[in-house]
């Protein structure tokens, strides 16, 4: 917990005087005051991201909105990004933390280049090195606000994994944060199967995506798909889901009821 | 050619009637002693190699590397005292990382090497620092194009096109100068660069030694890497072969 250093020295001050009056021995007897909070909270978040494992290695979509509370503040953020040679990272909540988090896993990615061994970071590597900084830095009480989504393929091995704001770490066949969570993971659970094709996997998540660009206020229609595979990262140019609002409903809502709205 | 400097030689911080530092020529010469470092820059990149003189059978092969990354887009070969060299790798990649982290992108060479040579430098100040008996090679690709400097123990920065330091660098040098840098390319530096080194190996005083190179080029997609093994297995191959010939001339 950190707390307000203005507020520490002005009491400090108080208290010296206080106490000793004129004392050549002034004692800085140092009272926090009150702890800083503008970390805890988020100002402009990313919404859900959605990742599930296919026959021949990971999926990971997002879309490209921040928003700054209830505004779509930003429409060309990318949530998704590539981590060394074999890792996707993606995430949800705080963009400045992710920003944060991605200068981070770059000290990571270059330190260990450095040692020219022919070693490189996995994504298990990744996903426990994340759980270690997101963990510490919540024992702090001051969290990176994020939820990041972890995939990648190294040596024939899919992986796909979650770490959370407060340091849980997980793995799965299927991940989602956010809204995600409510109104995708149901449709993985029911649909989502081992030996998926990347057509009927990205077919999956078009699917969910389109669920929550209906549902999630904070999504918009702008996604970006990844491909991790053996052979490496491919991320998509960000693109639209065709939308249907043609419903009768929408076109004559006082069908019936003439006189209401 | 040595000289001695009888009694003004005991400290860094004491200069010679005739405006010398001797500690510093004396951390020099430890550099010349040692196996030789050459350095090219190529048109489309850098390449280092170093002579790594072998002290016993007993060595793994590829242990103690003599040419280190900085940052992904720069190496750093040594020459001279391993363990003082060492030193100054780390303090390159501290530099480079705080450059990175302060400024948002990849160093520079040219800030890189003045910030070597500024840390070799700060030890030649004070009594009770010695002097860095290694010289490095910095080659580095940036946004300028690549780049080659020499940083030696005496603090000094320099800018090539061809470097060479260490035992064999008079001859190495020689060689270097013929070549036309500018119209090579990185792999056709990569052989030259072998030639060289297996050029000015001195069979009868040193048994045998390792090749060790490495290259920052378009072809490594700009990032410093150990040359790819099958490249350098060509490259000595045909350093062996133009050896022989040699010999068969006589």
């Amino acid at each position: 917990m950190r707390w307000e250093e203005e507020g520490m020295k002005q009491n400090a001050f108080i208290m010296g005087n206080k106490l000793m009056g004129s004392s050549p021995h002034v004692f800085s007897l140092i009272m926090p005051s009150i702890p800083i909070t503008h970390t805890q909270t988020p100002y402009v978040t990313g919404t859900s991201v959605l990742g599930i494992k296919y026959k021949d290695g990971v999926l990971i979509a997002a879309d490209t909105a921040g928003s700054y509370g209830s505004t779509t503040r930003y429409k060309s953020v990318e949530r998704l990004r590539p981590i060394g040679q074999n890792t996707l990272v993606g995430a949800t909540g705080e963009m400045s933390d992710f920003q944060t988090i991605l200068q981070i896993l770059d000290r990571l990615i270059i330190t260990n280049a450095m040692f020219d061994d022919d070693n490189t970071l996995g994504p298990p590597d990744i996903h426990s090195y994340l759980n270690r900084v997101m963990y510490n830095q919540r024992n702090k009480l001051d969290p990176f606000w994020n939820t990041l989504v972890l995939g990648g393929v190294k040596n024939g091995v899919k992986y796909l994994g979650n770490v959370t704001m407060l340091g849980l770490h997980y793995v799965d066949d299927h991940v989602a944060t956010g809204f995600g969570i409510h109104l995708a993971q149901p449709i993985f659970r029911n649909e989502w199967n081992e030996d998926m094709t990347l057509e009927q996997g990205t077919k999956l998540l078009e699917k969910c995506m389109l669920v929550l660009f209906y549902r999630d206020r904070s999504a918009i229609n702008k996604m970006q798909i990844a491909n991790i595979t053996e052979d490496g990262v491919k991320i998509s140019e960000p693109y639209a889901l065709q939308t249907k609002w043609d419903y009768e409903a929408f076109s004559n809502p006082t069908v019936g009821n003439e006189g209401s709205w | 050619m040595s000289t001695i400097g009888t009694g003004y030689d005991l400290s860094v911080t004491t200069f010679s009637p005739d405006g010398r530092v001797f500690q510093i020529e004396y951390a020099t010469k430890a550099v010349d002693n040692s196996g030789t470092v050459v350095g090219v820059r190529c048109k489309d990149g850098v390449v280092l190699g170093v002579e790594k003189l072998i002290s016993s059978k007993m060595l793994l092969e590829g242990s103690n590397r003599r040419i280190h990354a900085i940052n992904r887009h720069a190496g750093m070969a040594l020459a001279g005292l391993a363990a003082d060299g060492r030193q100054i790798v780390t303090r390159a990649r501290t530099e480079a990382a705080n450059y990175l982290s302060f400024y948002g992108e990849d160093v520079p060479i040219k800030e890189l090497s003045n910030r070597v040579a500024h840390y070799s430098h700060l030890c030649t100040l004070y009594w009770w620092l010695r002097p860095f008996g290694s010289s490095s090679i910095i080659g580095g690709y940036d946004i300028d194009g690549p780049q080659l400097y020499t940083i030696d123990p005496s603090g000094v920065a320099y800018r090539y096109y061809g470097a060479a330091i260490g035992k064999g660098r008079q001859a190495a040098k020689t060689e270097i100068e013929k070549l036309r840098l500018a119209q090579m390319t990185c792999r056709e530096g990569v052989m030259a660069v072998a030639k060289i080194i297996y050029g000015v190996h001195d069979e009868s005083k040193d048994k045998s030694f390792e090749l060790e190179m490495s290259w920052v080029c378009d072809e490594s997609k700009r990032e410093h890497q150990r040359i790819p093994s099958d490249l350098l297995m060509e490259a000595k191959a045909m350093a062996r072969d133009a050896q022989e010939d040699d010999l068969d001339a006589f």
